[in-house]
């Protein structure tokens, strides 16, 4: 790896953070109308898959995934706007968080039931196949919905077609609160698998080398017509499914044990390694996320919100009158 | 050309997939089998498996992918072998589908159509004679439609399929080979969100749609002499046809609304109430409904007949109504 790839990664990694922690801290401050699902934590995973994309595949980014968004390219202040609910979101103020995609990057827009975007991700590679497009899918969801029937229904069909997607799984332990033993009888998940007929692979969600390493794979067996990959990253999210939630159902020692893994420590360790000094790319780095976050909440602040009306448009591709 | 209303739904599928190569279809069986009732029969030998996809038994499967194929600019259509199957993919369509464009501020499209085959009268029991457009109804983002003619299934649907939202397409399967008639052998298409006047007259209008429009002309026939029936077709469900029925009421004054799903919290509802509120005072009776009896439709002959409007059923309520 390249020193300058190595800083770009470093890059995204604080970038995430940044922006996360001050979409917490909006929160607090009661700025934000609707839920906040933080994922700091969790941002090797997003970083690592989606830093091996090209710019036109497609991501089918999970609730807590921002940083995917940020990752494939979207605009920092149209999603400030986004979260703020403004007009210059992607949504134009008509949902919250990241149910607005971006599609000018690829990006799709989940829904609040989770796994269903991953038959719509079956779908776009199923369309990549018949196109014979060089593109890849890559659905994101969490272990708690692995539970699903779409979940099912989306790696069955991909498993028949072998289709160009890698369903990435970030297994953080906690459905909201329900924790992985009465969530599934088996230690990975990942292990369902080679039950749809294609390979499960496992890699830690907190290392930035495990990730890209698994993910490149994934990609490349997609990319190669060998088809999907159940890659499960196992991870741990730091704040609660949402801001609201205190996270009582786990210990305080767990949380300590998941920060001593933090993948953004862990990469400086890294960088440090590597002979750089990284006490002078952690100063460089964190001014320059601190500026795009500040930017971005200054575009966010100054959009306007959408007019009463508004809410009536979008609807149809021409609007129905029925008179 | 005579054709069957089955045959006209095979060939706007046919001609849609001739004309634009981004048209698939996807279903269970749809392919080699031609389908449980045939619908797509000829079309894999025609265009292939990639086009003609046989899929799990995967209703929500189904939609999503179908979801994530028009995204791309394809123009997928999904069959449902029943139209009650449609409950396993309803989280696709309702939060998926319909949501899609509005929740992406205007950036995304969604062109796809649900058909499927709908309705009673042929002892399917419970899970093979449903009418599942009221849960539809309340959905912004799609648009319904139910052909009750073999012209009309025809343009329809390739009205559907060319469309940029998404359709649910009900065809009503007892229909499908007891109707027949003439239909252009040159390309037409009928627009969604327009009615048809099937009958004019000055004492009483019928609103309708689907398999009851043929009970419904009939008893207007038989009628004749003894009251004047006007006869409304919706033929799109969502959006209503507001200008047709408005101008229908005010002509006549009496509405009754028929449709062969049951009553409570049908189409006929949202119409009766539309029509008191803007309506009041062209009305010189109450608005009436026939439709299914509230229950499930019933397996048995006997219990099909008791639950189901036939002619009998809206002749008796056409008489009620025109006394007023």
């Amino acid at each position: 790896m390249t020193e300058q790839k190595e800083r770009e990664l470093y890059f995204w990694l604080r970038l995430i953070r940044e922006f996360e922690d001050r979409v917490s801290a909006l929160d607090k401050q009661g700025k934000i109308q609707g839920g906040v699902y933080s994922g700091k934590g969790q941002e090797a995973v997003v970083v690592g898959v989606c830093h091996e994309l090209r710019p036109d595949d497609w991501i089918f980014p999970l609730h807590r995934d921002l940083g995917a968004f940020l990752v494939k390219g979207a605009d920092p202040k149209r999603l400030m706007a986004q979260i703020l609910g403004k007009r210059d979101g992607f949504a134009k103020g008509k949902d919250s968080f990241l149910h607005g995609g971006d599609f000018s990057h690829c990006i799709f827009g989940a829904t609040s039931m989770l796994g269903s975007t991953l038959p719509v991700a079956v779908g776009t590679a199923y369309k990549f196949r018949i196109k014979k497009e060089d593109r890849v899918a890559i659905a994101f969801f969490g272990e708690g919905a692995s539970s699903r029937g779409d979940v099912h229904e989306a790696m069955n069909f991909a498993g028949i077609y072998k289709l160009p997607v890698v369903f990435v799984c970030e297994n953080n332990f906690y459905a909201y609160s329900t924790p992985n033993e009465l969530q599934f009888a088996v230690e990975d998940v990942a292990d369902r698998g080679p039950g749809y007929g294609f390979k499960g692979d496992v890699c830690s969600g907190n290392d930035l080398h495990s990730v890209m390493k698994a993910a490149k794979k994934a990609i490349d067996r997609a990319r190669g017509g060998e088809g999907p990959t159940y890659l499960e990253c196992k991870t741990y999210r730091y704040h609660g499914h949402s801001e609201h939630d205190r996270a009582t159902y786990r210990s305080e020692e767990e949380l300590i044990t998941w920060e001593s893994r933090d993948p953004i420590e862990r990469w400086e360790v890294y960088l440090e390694k590597r002979k750089y000094n990284r006490s002078a790319i952690q100063a460089e780095t964190a001014e320059r996320v601190r500026k795009i976050v500040e930017d971005a909440l200054a575009f966010a602040e100054a959009s306007p919100l959408p007019e009463g009306l508004e809410a009536m448009e979008d609807l149809y591709a021409t609007p129905v009158t029925e008179d | 050309m005579q054709v069957t209303y089955i045959q006209a739904i095979n060939q706007a599928m046919d001609e849609e997939m001739a004309r634009d190569g981004n048209v698939l279809l996807l279903g269970e069986d749809v392919g080699v089998l031609g389908g449980a009732f045939k619908a797509t029969e000829g079309l894999h030998a025609k265009f292939g498996s990639e086009r003609v996809v046989d899929t799990p038994i995967a209703e929500s499967l189904i939609v999503g992918a179908g979801v994530g194929l028009a995204i791309h600019g394809m123009r997928p259509i999904l069959e449902m072998q029943f139209i009650d199957f449609i409950s396993c993919g309803f989280d696709q369509i309702v939060n998926m589908a319909a949501t899609l464009r509005y929740r992406h501020g205007g950036q995304a499209s969604c062109p796809i159509v649900i058909r499927g085959p709908c309705g009673a009268g042929v002892h399917g029991g419970i899970y093979h004679s449903q009418n599942p457009e009221a849960w539809f109804f309340h959905v912004p983002g799609l648009k319904v439609v139910a052909p009750a003619t073999a012209y009309d299934a025809k343009g329809l649907l390739k009205s559907a399929i060319r469309d940029d939202d998404p359709v649910i397409y009900l065809e009503h399967k007892f229909l499908y080979r007891r109707i027949k008639e003439d239909i252009p052998d040159t390309e037409y298409l009928v627009p969604i969100g327009k009615a048809a006047l099937r009958k004019e007259g000055r004492d009483l209008s019928v609103i309708t749609y689907g398999s009851p429009v043929h009970a419904v002309m009939k008893a207007a026939k038989d009628m004749a002499g003894e009251i004047d029936i006007e006869v409304i077709d919706l033929r799109t469900i969502l959006p209503l046809d507001w200008k047709t029925i408005r101008a229908s009421v005010a002509k006549t004054g009496k509405v009754l609304i028929v449709h062969e799903a049951r009553r409570t919290g049908g189409i006929g509802g949202e119409v009766a109430a539309r029509i008191a509120e803007e309506l009041f005072e062209s009305l010189d009776g109450p608005v009436v409904r026939v439709a299914s009896k509230d229950t499930h439709n019933a397996f048995a002959t006997s219990l099909e007949d008791y639950i189901l409007p036939n002619q009998e059923k809206i002749t008796e309520a056409i008489r009620k109504l025109a006394a007023y």
